[in-house]
């Protein structure tokens, strides 16, 4: 195998090991920065050491050893006086002396805690969310600061500074790097999938810029969702934000025409959408309701995007049940934003009057102040009840307040349309 | 990216050997790693070719051919559907593949196409059948 070769295989091993091994080095040194410089003395160690040795039997073990070692020879070397690292370091020194099996054992039963308890703290609500977002994707997506900028359309060195400020609040409030329990979790948890689905929205609805979708975000999102999914298998809440995901994504490739505008729903080629992730979509939800989550928001708004996935042509979706669904989901979740895709919904079940009326009442809602998608969405109704005049110019004054590009193409075209 | 990991037969599988309790373990541990890791979408083991058919196709002639078929290293006896970044990831996760087979046994590795792909041509009636096949496939 040549060696470029050979580091790069070495390279994807260290990435699938990478989130593990931070985890565990974070919860030993409390300190994030720390667990992540060990991880990459290891790697460094692992490619110097593996095209002579070949990969280990299990790397995730091995590379944790080196990273201990390499622990306790710092702490040696700078001759510590705080008594937090003598502790690990005897700590260390003991677990040195231990065979490598137990080691291996002990590992296999902490990992997929530990990583949890990583997730929790990346995602604690003391840190905004948007550093949240940029610290997650860092530390279990393993994505470097600059990929991150990119996905953000940030630069890099705001990015930087987002996490490194991220990584002092947690070090300030003294974060152990575990799984919250008891009347905390809740709370806690929300903030998790919370994190996880503006992870994914930034790829799906990107709100600036040229392109309409960044599905590296998504697919991103997607596979924390799973790995979350792995780790709490029994929370339906994590189930439903897996399960909206997938469905969501499954629109991705269709959501674009050749020329990259943006595509609507009703408007899309159903070939593309794509039908494995339908299937685990309607399989997780199908999961977070037989756990009794069927009312929580996650799961509603994915039974939601299940209705136009079970749909083979837009006009055999069925409205009526997705107006019932939005019903529910404004109880449970009440904003703007709901109650106007309420008055889409009952728009489509029972005419563009219907429509019409839901969205008047919301009108003055200040959140939907130079909200593009109320006058599109007003714009939509009154073209279906043929005011022509009313609705060219409700879609101007939409295509007036979209930020994006392709949107804005999209909704004067509408405009250029009513005659 | 979208891969599909084949897990070669061997004359164990073809003969419908039944794996170890080991093994049944390892794959299951294996699987849970997949899974875990937010990688695995689907997968299958598959009967042995004894209880397959294949249809040859020649013009308009159909001839229905009964399994076992004989190039036993060219079969598949089970996959997996993984999602991965790159073609290296999966390679990283196929090698700590527990050993499908008693004996020597192979992987085979392939990036699955996607719709893009036929972009050049696919044309509108093309892509109608295709959605209403898919949405059957779907089991709706």
């Amino acid at each position: 195998m040549a060696a470029d070769e050979t580091h790069r295989a070495i390279e994807a091993v260290y990435r699938i090991e990478r989130p593990r091994l931070i985890a565990g080095l974070a919860r030993m040194m409390r300190d994030v920065d720390e667990a992540e410089e060990l991880a990459q003395e290891a790697l460094l160690i692992a490619l110097s050491e593996w095209p002579k040795s070949g990969v280990p039997h299990n790397p995730g073990a091995w590379l944790m050893t080196a990273a201990k070692r390499r622990a306790i020879d710092g702490i040696r070397r700078d001759r510590m006086q705080e008594r937090k690292h003598a502790e690990i370091a005897r700590e260390l020194d003991n677990a040195r002396d231990t065979s490598v099996e137990e080691l291996e054992a002990a590992m296999d039963d902490d990992l997929g805690d530990e990583l949890l308890g990583l997730i929790f703290t990346a995602c604690h609500p003391a840190i905004s969310p948007e550093a949240r977002a940029a610290l997650t994707l860092r530390l279990i997506g393993g994505l470097t600061t600059g990929e991150i900028a990119r996905a953000f359309l940030s630069r890099e060195p705001t990015i930087a500074q987002r996490i490194v400020r991220a990584k002092k609040t947690i070090g300030k409030a003294g974060l152990a790097f575990e799984v919250p329990r008891g009347s905390d979790r809740t709370a806690r948890l929300a903030s998790v999938l919370e994190v996880i689905y503006l992870i994914f929205n930034e790829g799906y609805a990107a709100t600036t810029g040229d392109d309409l979708v960044r599905p590296a975000l998504c697919t991103e999102a997607q596979r924390l969702g799973r790995i979350l999914a792995g780790l709490m298998p029994h929370e339906p809440e994590v189930l439903g934000l897996l399960a909206l995901m997938e469905l969501q994504a499954s629109r991705l490739s269709a959501r674009t025409g050749p020329d990259g505008a943006f595509t609507p729903l009703t408007k899309q080629n159903r070939a593309r959408w794509d039908q494995l992730l339908i299937r685990r979509g309607l399989d997780a939800l199908g999961r977070a309701e037989a756990l009794g989550g069927a009312n929580g928001p996650y799961a509603l708004q994915a039974a939601l995007a299940a209705c136009h996935a079970r749909a083979r042509r837009a006009e055999d979706t069925d409205w009526r049940r997705i107006a019932e669904l939005y019903d529910r989901l404004r109880t449970t979740m009440p904003s703007p934003v709901v109650e106007l895709n309420r008055a889409v919904a009952h728009s489509m079940a029972f005419g563009p009057e219907a429509g019409l009326r839901l969205v008047d009442e919301i009108a003055d809602a200040a959140a939907l102040r130079n909200y593009a998608p109320l006058p599109a969405a007003r714009a939509d109704f009154l073209f279906r009840a043929g005011r022509m005049a009313e609705a060219r110019s409700e879609f101007e004054t939409a295509a007036g307040l979209t930020r994006n590009m392709r949107e804005k193409a999209f909704l004067l075209a509408r405009a250029a349309a009513c005659s | 990216m979208r891969v599909v990991v084949f897990v070669k037969a061997t004359e164990d599988s073809e003969q419908g050997a039944l794996p170890s309790a080991e093994l049944i373990e390892a794959m299951g541990k294996y699987n849970e790693e997949l899974i875990n890791a937010g990688i695995m979408v689907g997968g299958d083991g598959l009967k042995p070719s004894s209880q397959g058919k294949r249809i040859a196709f020649d013009g308009p002639g159909r001839t229905v051919i009964d399994g076992p078929f004989a190039e036993t290293r060219e079969l598949v006896a089970g996959f997996w559907i993984w999602e991965v970044k790159d073609m290296d990831e999966a390679l990283a996760w196929a090698k700590r593949c527990p050993n499908p087979m008693p004996g020597p046994s192979e992987l085979e590795l392939r990036p699955v196409v996607s719709m893009e792909d036929f972009a050049e041509t696919m044309t509108p009636e093309g892509a109608e059948i295709h959605a209403r096949n898919e949405q059957r496939l779907a089991g709706q």
